[in-house]
This record gives C-alpha cells, structure tokens and sequence, in this order.
C-alpha cells in the first residue's frame, strides 16, 4: 500500500506493487521507518541515554584513570566532593569511579544476555513456526513451561543451579528470554507463511533456506529489533537485580546492582551510596526502552496511526 | 462452567510436571555437589558421604525423582537442608506474608494503572497522556529495590512517619506495597492505554455513537468492557512478575515472605527448599492464570465452554 | 424549492491533519437529498464518500478531521449544532448503517441491547419496552425467533443475520434519513439482494430517505433514483439514474460504467471485453493540478493540465464537472 504512492507520478503502468519489489519495499520502509523515528523526540533521547553508555564504557580508563576497585578505607563513606563528585562507598572507592566501569559490566551483560537469547530463541521460532508439528508442538509445550516463571524468577532458578558470577548471570538471564524470542519469531513467522508469495515460493520448490533468508528473516527482523532493544533494557535491570541480592556479580567487580546491595546498609547515614548506581540503573533502563517504544513506533506498520 | 474448570485445572497437571521434571533434571546434572556445600570445606569425605545419603543423592537419578514425586503427591516436599524443618512448614509460614503484599499491590496497581489508562486513551496525545506515557515508562524501567531504598530515604530516614522495614501494622505495609506495585502500576496503565486505543478504533464504536450515546456511555459500556478482557490477561501474567518482584522487595523491606526465603535458599545452597519455593510459586502462577481464564470465560461470552 | 430537501450539503471540505501533511479528503462537495428518495453516492475507494457520509453525523474523529461548510438537516446546520442536539438527531432522526456486519456489533452486548439502548434513549420508553420493541424490529428485518435472537451475543449470527440486525438498530427510531455505507458488501449476493429489498420495503414503510454509498453500480441502478458520482474529494458528476447510466458524461462515469458489466447496457456489449480505467486513484496527499481525473483520462486536453474545471449545469440535477462540457 505504502509503495504505490510514489508511482503515482508516472501512472499509466497501473497498480502493480505486491507482486515485486519486495525486499525494495520493506528497505523503503525500513528508511522511512527511521526517519520516523529521529523525529520521536523521547526514541531520541533514549538513543543518546544508551550512546552515552557507551562512550563511557569504551572510554571509562580515560574517564576514570585510577583503580575502581582499589579500597582506601581512610576515606570511607564520603559524601559527595570535589574530588569524589558522586562520594565514596563504604571501602573509600569513587563511586563516579564505579559507576563509569560499571557502565562496561552492564553493558556487557545485557549484549551477552540477548546475545543468548537470539542465538537460541531465533533459530527455534524459525524452526518451530517454519516446519511446524511435531518439533513445533514439543517446542511450544517447553515454551509454555518455561513461560510459566516469571521472567526473574526463571533467573533466579538458574542462578540458584548455576551458581553465581558474571557468566552464570548472562547465561541465566539470557536462557529466562529465550521462550519470549521462540515465540515472538514463531508468531511472525506463522503469519508470514500464509503470504502468497511464501506459499508459491514453497509451492515452485525453492530451499527451505532461501525461503527463510528471503522471505521469513527480513519479515521478522522488526519485531526482533524492538525486542532485542526492549530486552537490553530487561538483561540490565535482572542482572542489577541479582547483583542486589548478591547472587550476581560477586564484588569487586563494579556492578551497579551490587553496589546498592552493598550500599542498602549504609542507607540511614550515607544514601548517596545507594542512591547514584540506582539512578544510573533507572537511565540505561529507561533508555532501551524508550529506544525500542520508538522503535516500534517506527517500524513496526501496525502502529501507523 | 463447572466442567471447564475441572477441564482447564486438568490440563495444568502435566506442565506442572513438566516443571518439576525440569527442575529436579537441572538441579541434577548441572555442577555444584550439594552435599559438598552442605558439608562445607573442613568436612571430612566420610561427613560428605553420610550427607549424600541422607538426601538419597547416592542414588540412581530416576529413582531419585521418582521418590520426589511419589512425596509430592501427598505433598510432602522434604526437609530444608539449612534448618532441618519440613519444607512445606517453612514455606507455609511465609506464604502468607507474600500474599498479602502481593494482593495489596495489584489492588493499588489496578486502582491507578487502569483509571489513568483509560484517560490516557480518551485524549490520546494530549499533555494528560503525555504525561501518563512517561510515568509508567519511568515506571518499567525504573529498579524496584531502588525505588523502595529511595521511599525508605525519604520516608523513613527524613520524614520519619513509615517504618523501614519488618512487618506487624499497617505501616509497615504501606512502603513495600508502594515498591511493589510502581512496576505493575505503569504496565496496566500501558496496556489499559493501548488497548482502548485499539478498542475506540473499533467499528462498533462508531455505531455506538451514531446511535447517539453520550461519550460517557460509549467510553464506560461499550469501549472499557472490551478493552477489559486483554487488560484481565495482563494483571494475571503481572501476577507472576509481582512474584519476581516481590523477592526483591521483601528483601529491601526485610519483609518475611516467599521472596527472601528464596534467596536465602539460593545462598545457602538449599536445594530442597529451592525446588519446593519454586514449585509453589509456579503453582500460584498457573492457580492465577487459571482463574484469569475463568474470569475471561465470564466476561467475554465468544468464549465456549466446550 | 429547499422545502422539499430533507438534507443540503453545501462545500462540505473535510481535511485530516496528520504528519504526511494535510489531505483533503473531501474539497467543496454539495449535493442535496429529497424526502423520500434514495441518493446513490458512488465512486472507487478513497473518493470521499464515505468521509463524505460519517460528516454528516460528524462522526469522524476530529483531531485529525476538520469539517467545513454546511451540511442543514430540517433547518439546523449539522457541522454547528452542539454535541447534545447532535446526539439528539444521531440515532434518532437520522440513522447509520456500516459495512462491516461482523465488526460494527459490539461482541459484548446482546443484539436485543443494542437495538433497545438506542430506542431508550430516543423514545423515552423504559427498557422492557424498549426490549420488547427491539424483539419487535428483529422480527420486521426477518429474523427467525427474535425473542431467541435478541438475546444472543453477535458472534451467534451469521453476516447476513448481523446485518439484518443492524437495519433493525438503523430503523428503530424510524429516522428521516438513512446512511448506508456500502450496506451490502461484505455480504454474497443472494443476501445481498434480500438485504436489499429489506431496505426498500421499509424505506417505504417509514417513508425514510436514503443515502446508499456504494461502488456496486449494479445495486445503485436497481436502488437509487438519483446519484451522486464522486473523485477525489468532488462531485464530478450527478445525474437521474436512468440518464446517468444511458448516457455518462464524465470521462470518469463512462469508465465506471466501462469497467462494471450491467445488464441492459448495449453500446459497450460489442466490445466483448470490460474496459478499466487505467492508472490509479490519486494520492490524497499529492493531487493532480487542473482536473483531479486528467492523468488517467483518455479525452484529456491541454487546459486540463492546468485549471480546474468547472461545474456545468445541464438540467435538472444533472451536472457534470468536466472541460469537454463547458
């Protein structure tokens, strides 16, 4: 519908626009889609929130020149200063220090957690929604339990058989998003099925493959974009979750979640301890998600209106 | 109605022992010898080996599960290894607790979330909604535990009127609740939004007007009912993240329920109490969806029993 | 001579304000409606017709839909009455039916509530009756067992019953006017013809007039005594029924009339195949300059290109907006 309206210049060739030009069609859209979404004021700034992120990950040895885990108990607990803009934790370490590398661990954990997640839950949607029965039902009956724990709580069994740590925390968090990718791809690649050009395609004997790299892929790349984005923002707040628990990242490490685990106590006297890896949690969340709400805004076209 | 219930409560039979074959085979093959832990590092190979066999771990895996589940069916799910008590007896001290705060959030998270969505929608892209959109996005994205320490802070610390933590009066519900439902309240808000956006695009809508209602009318009666039935489905599935949640603001708020049992559990390496916290928390996650289904079953009338 | 109009329509512009830029989808329509006639309105999808019909109710949602002109129903300018006399005459005086029989029934009420919610509020008559008036006009449109139906849920009724459920709402209140958008499309073609007849008869009945929106020159022969042909937002042509089909004079008509095989029409019969007007309807957003129609007109001149054509008038209500007449 939305590629006609260029041909309307040049009429006399009439209203052919579904039979070709397809992959064209979803590129234009795709272009248009992002243009759509530069003028979305907060989809912006979401999208500097997370470049900020990143230019203080990539950056942070420059940004922070010291150690960001050497203790110096004689200046424990200090409110913030000149020198410590944001103060010092409870072992006398920058907690701006902290919280610039803790943007890399972050960071970190959340791409390794939708790393997981597309690995696994990319390739089983396809195969579930694209072959269908029997791998299909058996496939959809081990979603169905897996999404029958929340999100969290599916990561804090694993966490509990795992054990803790950076990695236990990524694979753990990436296994609970798995389900939501196998169904998310599934879906679209059950409607994309019923297309015509998919059932002829299939019917003139092409590849599977090629019908997928083609015809399937480009379709579900949309929902798995604003999902992936969504989901760095969800990896982001679990992983903190769990480092508040202290059942995540283990300390030194810099892990803003771990920091307000370990800051909680000093809550009454010193709350700036907790009070500044929170807000730095709260704007990388807040961040993806404003990014992937554009992001779905932009591309996805049944949200045109 | 009777007889789909029965039906629907068959039907969750065997993902609950999908569930529990999932955990007991994790809990199994993946590393980390639990009697080794229980024992701790001084223990001597023989403590180990008297440890194993107290909790049948020298046996055969399907045996070992077997046994799991034959005490299942009569609800017996063992003794913690930390403190020795039954399983049940623990976990049944503390549901309560969780429950109660549980219920108090979806109250409060319904009581706002959905009034809010729903003028949201009404004056879509106005500065109302604006401002609706961007607290419950806060909201999503915002730390649950944060936002409890940052109420104890203000609350607790500087204004001194609510307690920080622990349990007893109606106080000391209060903070937790607050933590506990932001989460749901800005996601009801969303999807109450979107789904009456959804709803007052809808045809009967246009006819529910050209028939001369009041907005009131059409609004309340036609759009609200229908855009109800997605919204039902969200408070049941939040249900379940309200669990998640709740073990991380119990833990804030020093709150005795399910949440921290948890985690203590987790810490501790207690695998019985692990496997039988987290059984009973997929078993009220699919009691609630059950009774989601019923209450969608009641309100939407396109849906059979048979 | 307006004594006789039921509803007036005069340079009714509808234009919808969105990000692409503004789209007039309907620029400086006018047409009148008798009492007691039925009005087709025709044209290909996206031509305005039925922006055209849900303004005369105004029930398009606004923003983004601005409304201009004048549209007088019984003395009173529609587009300025307030929201409470609006409310009044929808429903009442004037009344709606929908194209979608399986959409434009809410899947949450019974079929006798939304007949009654409507009488209650027009008649004023207390809600058994009101239900009992509902079973009463589920009996008018042929339902089988109206008491039954009434209080089944839409999902239980086939299409054709739906709508035939939806002529009772429509009917209900006995209105002045009816506006039927595309009434039958969704429906095959036997129902459509009982639908239709259903219509007639209580048109007749009621002594009600119609506007029947539709692209179906089939049912617009058959149905209307006058019709309005529509492009791009206009009028391009209005004609009685008879003359309009015998001899079109807009190069737009006589392609409708080329592309859809009538019965009863010779003069194209020897060409054996069906003619299509080729080339599609224009953006709403990036019209044409001069004639609206001029890119996709066989009989384009030069002046076409470049100015608006006027309206001409060549009796009585027969008009045709094209430079070939002028």
């Amino acid at each position: 519908m939305g590629s006609g309206k260029e041909k309307t210049a040049k009429l006399p060739e009439g209203g052919r626009s579904s039979s070709e030009g397809i992959p064209s069609g979803t590129q234009s859209q795709f272009r248009k889609g992002l243009a759509k979404l530069l003028r979305n004021k907060m989809a912006v700034f979401g999208g500097i929130l997370i470049l900020g992120y990143m230019v203080t990950a990539i950056f942070a040895p420059i940004l922070y020149p010291g150690n960001p885990s050497a203790p110096n108990l004689m200046r424990s607990l200090e409110r913030p200063s000149w020198e410590h803009p944001l103060g010092t934790d409870e072992l006398g370490r920058s907690i701006l220090g902290r919280i610039i590398y803790g943007s890399r661990v972050s960071l970190m954990i959340s791409l390794g957690v939708v790393s997981v997640g597309l690995l696994i839950g990319v390739p089983l949607g396809l195969i579930s929604g694209y072959y269908g029965g029997k791998v299909d039902f058996i496939l959809q009956r081990i979603t169905d339990m897996l999404l029958a724990f929340p999100g969290f709580l599916l990561a804090l069994a694993l966490v509990a058989i795992l054990g803790v740590g950076i990695n236990n925390t990524v694979i753990s968090i990436g296994i609970s998003m798995v389900p939501i990718y196998i169904r998310l791809v599934r879906g679209c690649v059950l409607s994309v099925r019923e297309q015509v050009y998919v059932e002829a395609a299939i019917a003139v004997g092409t590849p599977d493959l090629r019908i997928i790299r083609r015809h399937i892929l480009p379709n579900v790349m949309v929902p798995i974009i604003v999902q992936t984005s969504l989901g760095m923002g969800t990896a982001i707040l679990f992983a903190a979750g769990l480092g508040f628990l202290g059942i995540g990242v283990q300390p030194p490490t810099p892990e803003w979640g771990a920091m307000l685990g370990s800051g909680r106590g000093y809550i009454f006297n010193s709350p700036h301890v907790a009070t500044f890896p929170g807000l730095a949690i709260f704007l990388a969340v807040l961040g993806f998600n404003l990014l992937g709400d554009g992001l779905r805004d932009a591309l996805d076209p049944r949200s045109k209106i | 109605m009777l007889q789909y219930t029965i039906r629907r409560l068959i039907s969750t039979i065997p993902v609950l022992i999908g569930i529990s074959l999932l955990l007991f085979v994790m809990l199994r093959a993946l590393p980390g010898d639990p009697a080794l832990v229980l024992a701790g590092q001084m223990a001597s190979p023989e403590d180990i080996e008297l440890i194993r066999v107290q909790l049948g771990l020298n046996q055969p895996i399907h045996i070992q599960y077997a046994k799991f589940i034959s005490r299942l069916a009569v609800l017996d799910l063992g003794r913690s290894a930390r403190t020795q008590n039954p399983v049940l007896e623990e976990i049944w001290a503390r549901l309560p607790n969780t429950f109660l705060l549980a219920t108090t959030a979806i109250t409060l998270a319904c009581l706002i979330g959905i009034p809010a969505g729903i003028i949201a929608a009404v004056r879509p892209y106005t500065k109302i909604d604006y401002l609706v959109t961007s607290f419950s996005l806060f909201g999503i994205s915002m730390p649950v535990f944060w936002l409890g320490l940052m109420l104890v802070v203000v609350f607790s610390v500087t204004l001194q009127i609510l307690p920080a933590g622990g349990i007893g009066t109606w106080k000391h519900v209060v903070l937790p609740t607050v933590t506990l439902a932001s989460f749901v309240v800005a996601f009801i808000a969303r999807m109450t939004r979107s789904s009456m956006l959804e709803v007052l695009s809808q045809d009967y809508i246009t006819t529910a007007r050209s028939k001369g209602l009041m907005e009131k009318v059409v609004i309340i009666k036609h759009a609200l009912r229908n855009a109800l039935i997605p919204i039902i489905t969200v408070v049941g599935l939040q249900f379940g993240s309200l669990l998640g949640g709740a073990v991380l603001t119990e833990t804030v708020f020093a709150w005795p329920g399910m949440g921290r049992l948890i985690v203590d559990s987790i810490l501790a390496r207690d695998y019985p109490m692990i496997q039988g916290a987290i059984l009973i928390f997929g078993l009220l996650y699919i009691l609630v969806n059950l009774i989601v289904d019923l209450i969608y079953a009641w309100v939407d009338p396109r849906i059979h029993y048979d | 001579m307006s004594g006789d109009h039921l509803l007036s329509i005069r340079n009714l512009k509808v234009r919808f304000r969105v990000y692409e830029g503004v789209a007039a989808a309907v620029d400086g329509v006018d047409f009148f409606v008798e009492k007691g006639e039925t009005l087709g309105l025709v044209g290909e999808s996206g031509c305005g017709k039925s922006v055209t019909a849900m303004s005369i109710l105004r029930l398009l949602a606004s923003p983004p839909a601005e409304l201009e002109g004048e549209i007088e129903f019984q003395g009173k300018n529609l587009l300025e009455l307030p929201q409470d006399e609006l409310r009044k005459i929808r429903g009442g005086a004037i009344s709606m039916i929908f194209q979608e029989p399986m959409t434009s029934l809410n899947p949450l009420l019974t079929i006798g509530e939304q007949i009654a919610e409507a009488i209650v509020l027009h008649q004023g008559l207390s809600r058994q009756e009101a239900w009992d008036r509902a079973v009463e006009m589920l009996a008018r449109v042929q339902i089988p067992s109206p008491e039954a139906r009434a209080k089944d849920y839409p999902h239980k009724l086939s299409g054709g019953m739906r709508q035939r459920a939806m002529i009772a709402m429509a009917l209900s209140c006995n209105p002045n006017l009816l506006l039927a958008d595309e009434p039958t499309t969704a429906l095959d073609v036997t129902i459509q013809a009982q639908i239709m007849d259903l219509m007639e008869r209580l048109r007749e009945e009621i002594g009600a007039s119609i506007i029947l929106i539709t692209h179906n020159l089939g049912l617009i022969a058959e149905m209307a005594r006058t019709v309005v042909v529509m492009y791009a937002g206009k009028v391009v042509e209005e004609a009685p029924v008879r003359e309009l089909f015998s001899e079109p004079l807009h190069p737009y008509t006589q392609g409708l009339l080329g592309s859809v095989p009538v019965i009863g029409r010779k003069f194209k019969m020897e060409k054996k195949r069906l003619q299509e007007i080729p080339g599609i309807v224009p953006s709403i957003f990036e019209m044409p300059r001069g004639c609206r129609f001029h890119p996709r007109c066989h009989r384009m001149m030069d002046i076409c290109r470049l100015e608006e054509p006027p309206m001409v008038e060549m009796g009585q209500r027969r008009r045709v907006l094209c430079w070939l007449w002028a």
